[in-house]
């Protein structure tokens, strides 16, 4: 593989809480080739936004990005850069595009305004030649008289017209990555539809890597080439899309892919991972995911499954990469039998 | 089999209330249902005008069967749904439950079919009291109709946590200590204490996880059987939505355009507002090759709804024309037990005479762009 545009190495941001450490992101590497798309896919706690707000050094205290890892991103390791060196990354090289376009936008200024501001802050250029680059960006991202538009203020806009400003934002300075989490979630389907066409249109457009953190496997399977499924602050599995569609390894896709309502599928009851993710701040010894797993063993318990080669680059954090024939018996999972017993 | 059962009038628009067409197993019969919020200013509350959030929307479920309401925010889905339990009291229309109606009944009257019809919200954090414990947010509803006092009322909140798949120990826990999924479990809890027939079910999995979402479904669908309970599902995830019904109303800026036993609906949307909504659903299998339908422009306001179709200045259908933003279409069957409101998808009762008349150039003609794409697998 050529030089990648961002390597995340080791990766362990943890939060020191009054109710113990809680190992959010707990070791996580990854990276992402320019004009890639790389997808994360994870449910609520897995730790995928945390590694988001990692990458652009956006933890806040008592959050702490852990000794022993690494960012690198154009040659540099963004996590030992000063803040002087991080502004020139931030919004600059790298930019990103939040969940939620009402909160992400300031609602005393104009749409105009906050899309300039980039400029202002990361170019050299006049206010007037930064507020033309703004219209003309809110143009580039399908805004409707861009002119007039960029003049309104966020509550004048519909959530989708929102989510293009925030896209024109991130776009200001032509970055070499975006970071984009949950960037439909809070929209309607046929709105998704347009902000998802748009995402991969001005990606091939302009060569931009797209890192896109989602918890919807449709999403994934539409604009991404490679994803990693993350679990308890883990990745679990990495695989180019096809091949994680066509048969994922660890249990815990198979399991989401399952419980997941098909609209291809016909109607009928849908297959569980049962109870819930566990506590950042008490990961179960061994496997993370073992407590749930219809296949997990003794070893689970025993021994911390590392990343097995699967096959190329496809890898999985699941002992049954070695002991395959464990796949022929699955059992009530842990969780399950917990709750029969009382 | 449940034909007949879900039809709405040929017309519902123009049908007069109280069309006696209601078979004898629809528990739920909703006609010509209108609400109708005043637009306000200045602090004397000048009405300056009104957004019609249900428009003329007309359903019946049959006892043990689940409706689904869809579309996207703003096309009056929850507020039909709150409608129907009076917590929106609304501006004209006709509601029945089990042949009562419910929009004569005063206060004494409504408190005691409400044991009978109850809510599921889509936020179980908000929906719950944080001061009480989930033991007394079960029993609130259980002592109100007296259903059960004292160790009775207490073994009845035990078995409602068993049935919802909680320990018993919970009862005396309060909302905060548990996830999303429980939460939502306890809200089933609390809903079922007081034996209800009908239950809305007000996007009752959106906040959850995947994983958490297939357990709930799976309760619903659970409980639905062992029950024989009826549901007014309320989604905009058409995939859960496919999963979870019987017959499926599509809603757009506050009417019903399509509706349908679900498989026909999935299997040849005929309106092409449900058409698009069924394709821009992301297909979680990088091997299927999509010809998505990607709509222009955002959902118009409905304090100003287009003239004619509600859909018409998005619709992507070959034969739109003029005579779509004059003609109000009315929600007639193409096929059988299948309704769809769209004078240019056939068999249309709109004549061609007619539509000519209001500026038509394109005669209606059979259009079904998703059918293949869906029809693959």
């Amino acid at each position: 593989m050529t030089q990648p545009l961002l390597s995340v190495e080791n990766l362990s941001t943890w939060f020191h809480t009054s109710s113990g450490v809680a190992r959010s992101v707990d070791g996580v590497s990854f990276a992402i080739g320019a004009g890639e798309t790389l997808g994360i896919v994870g449910e609520s706690g897995c730790g995928k936004s945390v590694t988001a707000l990692s990458i652009l050094r956006l933890i806040q205290p008592p959050g702490r990005i852990e000794a022993g890892s690494r960012i690198m991103f154009e040659g540099k390791d963004i996590v030992t850069l000063d803040d002087k060196g991080m502004r020139g990354i931030r919004g600059n090289r790298i930019s990103m595009i939040f969940q939620e376009p009402m909160s992400a936008l300031n609602p005393v200024f104009t749409v105009g305004d906050q899309v300039a501001e980039v400029a202002r802050v990361h170019g050299n250029g006049s206010r007037q030649d930064a507020w033309n680059r703004a219209v003309e960006m809110l143009s580039l991202t399908g805004i409707p008289s861009p002119e007039e538009r960029a003049k309104q203020y966020p509550h004048q806009l519909s959530g989708g017209m929102r989510q293009r400003v925030l896209i024109a934002m991130a776009l200001m300075m032509t970055p070499a990555l975006i970071i984009a989490d949950e960037p439909t979630t809070a929209l309607d389907v046929t709105i998704q539809a347009q902000i998802l066409e748009l995402l991969v249109e001005l990606q091939n457009r302009l060569g931009t890597s797209i890192l896109m953190i989602t918890h919807d496997l449709g999403v994934i399977a539409e604009t991404a080439s490679r994803v990693v499924v993350m679990y308890g602050g883990e990745v679990v599995e990495e695989a180019e899309v096809k091949t994680l569609f066509a048969g994922a390894h660890h249990p815990y896709t198979e399991g989401l892919m399952n419980a997941m309502p098909q609209i291809t599928a016909s109607r009928g009851r849908l297959n569980v991972i049962p109870g819930t993710v566990p506590s950042p701040t008490e990961w179960p010894s061994g496997c993370r995911f073992r407590d749930r797993c219809s296949y997990a063993w003794e070893r689970c318990e025993r021994e911390h499954p590392p990343l097995y080669q699967i096959s190329g680059s496809h890898t999985s954090r699941c002992h049954l990469a070695v002991e395959p024939e464990r796949r022929a018996h699955p059992h009530l999972p842990l969780v399950e039998q917990a709750n029969a017993t009382v | 089999m449940t034909t007949a059962t879900n039809r709405p009038p040929a017309d519902a628009s123009d049908s007069p209330p109280g069309t006696p067409l209601e078979s004898a197993r629809s528990l739920v019969s909703v006609r010509n249902l209108r609400k109708v919020f005043p637009i306000t200013r200045g602090i004397l509350g000048r009405k300056v005008g009104e957004v019609r959030a249900v428009h003329e929307v007309s359903f019946e479920i049959a006892e043990g069967q689940t409706l689904s309401l869809v579309g996207e925010s703003g096309c009056g889905k929850t507020t039909t749904g709150r409608a129907i339990l009076r917590l929106i009291e609304p501006t004209s229309g006709e509601v029945r439950f089990a042949g009562k109606d419910i929009l004569a009944m005063g206060p004494a009257e409504l408190r005691a079919i409400r044991r009978q019809m109850q809510i599921i919200f889509q936020d179980p954090v908000s929906s719950l009291n944080p001061r009480m414990t989930v033991g007394a947010a079960i029993r609130e509803g259980i002592a109100i109709h007296r259903l059960a006092e004292g160790a009775a009322a207490d073994a009845k909140v035990g078995k409602l946590l068993d049935e919802v798949g909680l320990r018993r120990e919970y009862a005396s826990r309060y909302p905060h200590e548990f996830s999303g999924g429980q939460r939502q479990r306890i809200g089933i809890a609390r809903a079922l204490a007081v034996e209800p027939r009908f239950i809305v079910c007000d996007e009752p999995v959106s906040a959850l996880d995947v994983s958490v979402q297939a357990q709930v479904i799976n309760l619903l669908r659970d409980l639905q059987k062992e029950r024989r309970l009826t549901y007014l599902f309320i989604a905009h995830d058409l995939s859960v939505v496919k999963h979870m019904s019987d017959h499926v109303a599509v809603m757009y800026l506050g009417k019903i355009v399509e509706q349908a036993p679900a498989e026909d609906l999935y299997r040849e949307p005929l309106m092409p507002y449900t058409q698009a909504l069924l394709s821009a659903v992301p297909v979680a299998d990088p091997t299927v090759v999509k010809q998505r339908i990607i709509l222009e422009g955002d959902v118009p306001s409905p304090a100003s709804p287009p003239s004619g179709c509600v859909f018409h200045p998005r619709c992507h259908h070959p034969a739109r024309d003029a005579a779509c933003s004059k003609i109000n279409p009315p929600l007639e069957e193409k096929a059988p037990g299948h309704f769809a409101a769209c004078i240019k998808q056939v068999p249309t009762t709109v004549s061609w005479e007619e539509q000519l008349k209001a500026g038509g150039v394109n005669p209606p003609e059979r259009y079904l762009p998703v059918v293949e794409q869906l029809s693959r697998h």
